[in-house]
């Protein structure tokens, strides 16, 4: 994964790697929504204002933008720092399903604790499962050789039987058929933004935003200082640039492995705070629906940097939430119409990322007059 | 006696669950030896049920089902051999990207012009690949032993299995036996000394990727077309993802891979037959834990504990001619 300007689009400027080549090629993928909005004969022009609308045009909009942009900050992240160390995590889904499973543990049956002791409780059992989820695969990868691709998307496929049975035989609600556990203790949840705020005088619209979107900023701040300015990142992306490298430098390549993964594991098990803990209040099945996936995108297009993380994942944000607005609005249009132009991102930002490259590197030279 | 049946007619739905795998593990053996990973199968499946089960309402043939079938999972395969083989994108993250896109498309496309949530509409009898009666099934379903096998287990499937399971030797003779297979072989071990030979591993793997878009249109068109009535929404459910892990799990070899979709179908199929059944000494044992297993499975033989799956040498390294 080249996330820095070496291989197909070396010798392009800084400003065309960043910013030029990521917005043609979402700009492509735009194009090709467009196209499939006019072939079930709608107007795509419509769909964009509503779209558009639908994200940022009222403050209740923009709340729940910011609400789906955590999920997607925290799935994001996971990836990029895996990414970072020359691995590609897919079992994002998978490591916050089972993340979800440590928090809820921790809300519905440490909830004698008070609040001040709870929230940490529930974000260190999100972390931890998450982290041992993912530990499991970086293991067999580093030592046994077993291709970590592979490995996650299997575990994704465990995970989600581990908590189909969980929630339907061992911690569904007494009395209920429903695939659900209790509801947390009233305590035991994260407090709503406008909550918060309103508590101190500030009043915005109701949202289901709440205050992991808080913790998500405050992780991206820690995957960059760890990331860059510490010598534990440092060693982890030089065993993902170069292994042998790293091996002559005295940093041990599937030690690095681990702790990428199991820092990738703990961010995305981050992802249930914001949705369970934050807005369901209880453990229900799959409430990760894609996130996990769509972290592929987020690092893809932030170019696994924090900053361009959470530009992407309003992005995405947007996209849900006007998505949401745009199928009420739209009856042809549905919020499938997101999973069509999340896919086609991670096409063009992600598998044809250089395809614009000979291009560009055309008419840059042309303007230079070389 | 009872057990013999019970057998015959586990047996008998593992042939029929097995069959897509089998197709969609071969798709998948001929892009990965050729040295593309392909972690797509799940979406040109999904792809092609949804073309095959348009098309065979719009045209009431099964065979016009089956052309379009193959047709969208073609094309998504040449997609992904524009990204991968043109430009050497990454593969997986092109795999999966296709994968998301067919599943959001297929959605979109089925609720604007079916309008009935993504279904398509029933399809009937003669627009379906329906159960082929072998001659003398009849009569002999009541001999015991050999009739009911023989009436229960080889005759009574659609078309579209015995293809199945035809595909698995003409594939390895492909392989194995012809100049294309050897070609194709050697471009998944080490491209360079193909290419030194003269041969374009361009084009190679291009005409790789066809035959798995072929495999897997096939694979597509049977869930929408013989197994159901219709396309549903996400009908693959994860079963080209348990191909890929078949495909693994049979160290990319046809006929081990063959052998692993077989048991992953009877996985499948007992899952089904024990759900709330009290096995003695056991207790009911959770439908979760054996559709798991295929999974662990893999996981287990990737780990190196029993036997050990080696992939093609150069997979998922895009090949860069040198000049």
């Amino acid at each position: 994964m080249s996330i820095v300007a070496t291989g197909p689009a070396a010798g392009l400027p800084r400003w065309a790697v960043l910013g030029l080549l990521p917005a043609l090629n979402l700009l492509a993928a735009f194009a090709i929504s467009g196209l499939i909005v006019l072939l079930i004969g709608e107007n795509p022009w419509e769909a964009v204002r509503m779209l558009v609308w639908g994200a940022f045009g009222f403050q209740e909009a923009i709340g729940y933008t910011l609400f789906y942009a955590t999920n997607f900050i925290f799935t994001g992240l996971a990836v990029a720092v895996a990414f970072h160390c020359g691995l590609f995590n897919i079992g994002g889904e998978g490591q916050a399903y089972i993340g979800g499973l440590g928090m809820a543990l921790v809300c519905l049956y440490l909830d004698f604790l008070p609040f001040a002791l709870i929230v940490p409780a529930a974000v260190v059992g999100a972390a931890l499962f998450g982290a041992a989820w993912a530990f499991v695969p970086a293991w067999l990868q580093a030592y046994r050789g077993s291709h970590i691709v592979i490995t996650t998307i299997m575990f994704n496929f465990i995970a989600a039987a581990v908590m189909a049975y969980l929630l339907v035989n061992v911690m569904s609600r007494p009395g209920s058929m429903e695939p659900e556990s209790r509801d947390f203790a009233l305590h035991a949840r994260l407090p709503l933004m406008h909550e918060a705020l309103g508590a101190m005088g500030i009043d915005i619209a109701a949202s289901p935003l709440n205050l992991s979107f808080l913790w998500a900023l405050l992780c991206c701040a820690v995957v960059w200082v760890f990331m860059w300015h510490t010598r534990a990142g440092y060693r982890l992306r030089t065993a993902g640039a170069s292994p042998p490298a790293a091996l002559y430098g005295g940093i041990s390549p599937p030690r690095q492995i681990i702790v990428a993964m199991v820092v990738s594991g703990a961010l995305a098990g981050c992802m249930s705070l914001n949705e369970l803990m934050g807005v369901q209040h209880r453990l229900v099945l799959e409430f990760t629906a894609g996130y996990g996936f769509a972290g592929i995108a987020v690092a893809l297009m932030g170019r696994g940097h924090p900053v361009g993380i959470v530009l992407a994942s309003l992005l995405f944000g947007a996209l849900y939430q006007g998505g949401a607005e745009l199928s009420f609005e739209i009856p042809g249009i549905t919020r499938d119409m997101v999973v069509v132009i999340q896919g086609l991102v991670i096409l063009f930002a992600g598998a044809l990322e250089f395809m614009f490259v000979p291009a560009v590197r055309a008419v840059l030279l042309r303007s230079s007059g070389g | 006696m009872e057990l013999l049946t019970l057998l015959a007619l586990v047996l008998d739905s593992t042939l029929r669950l097995s069959a897509p795998l089998i197709l969609a593990a071969l798709a998948g053996l001929f892009s990965e030896r050729s040295g593309i990973i392909d972690i797509g199968l799940e979406g040109k499946m999904l792809g092609a049920a949804f073309a095959a089960a348009t098309a065979a309402t719009f045209t009431g043939s099964p065979w016009a089902g089956l052309a379009a079938g193959i047709g969208a999972s073609v094309l998504l395969a040449l997609v992904h051999g524009y990204a991968c083989i043109t430009h050497r994108g990454n593969q997986v993250v092109s795999g999966l990207a296709l994968n998301i896109l067919v599943s959001g498309v297929t959605a979109v496309l089925g609720i604007a012009w079916f309008a009935q949530g993504g279904r398509t509409p029933q399809l009937p009898g003669e627009a379906r690949f329906l159960p082929l009666e072998w001659p003398g099934a009849a009569p002999l379903r009541d001999v015991p032993g050999v009739g009911t096998l023989y009436s229960e287990l080889l005759s009574g499937h659609n078309l579209m299995v015995y293809l199945a399971f035809l595909a698995v030797p003409t594939v390895a003779w492909v392989l194995y036996r012809t100049r294309f297979g050897l070609r194709l072989r050697a471009a998944g071990e080490n491209p360079q000394s193909v290419e030194t030979a003269g041969i374009s591993i361009i084009a190679l793997r291009y005409r790789a990727l066809l035959c798995t878009g072929v495999a897997c249109g096939m694979a597509g068109t049977y869930l929408s077309l013989a197994q159901s009535a219709s396309f549903i929404n996400d009908m693959t459910a994860g079963k080209g993802y348990i191909a890929l892990a078949a495909l693994i799990f049979g160290k990319w070899r046809p006929y081990p891979a063959m052998l692993a979709c077989l048991l992953f179908g009877f996985l499948d199929a007992t899952a089904i037959r024990l759900q709330g059944v009290d096995l003695p000494g056991v207790g009911e044992v959770p439908v979760q834990f054996v559709q798991a297993l295929p999974y662990v499975l893999t996981v287990v033989l990737l780990a190196g504990f029993i036997g050990r799956a080696i992939p093609p040498k150069a997979l998922g390294v895009p090949y860069v001619k040198e000049r």
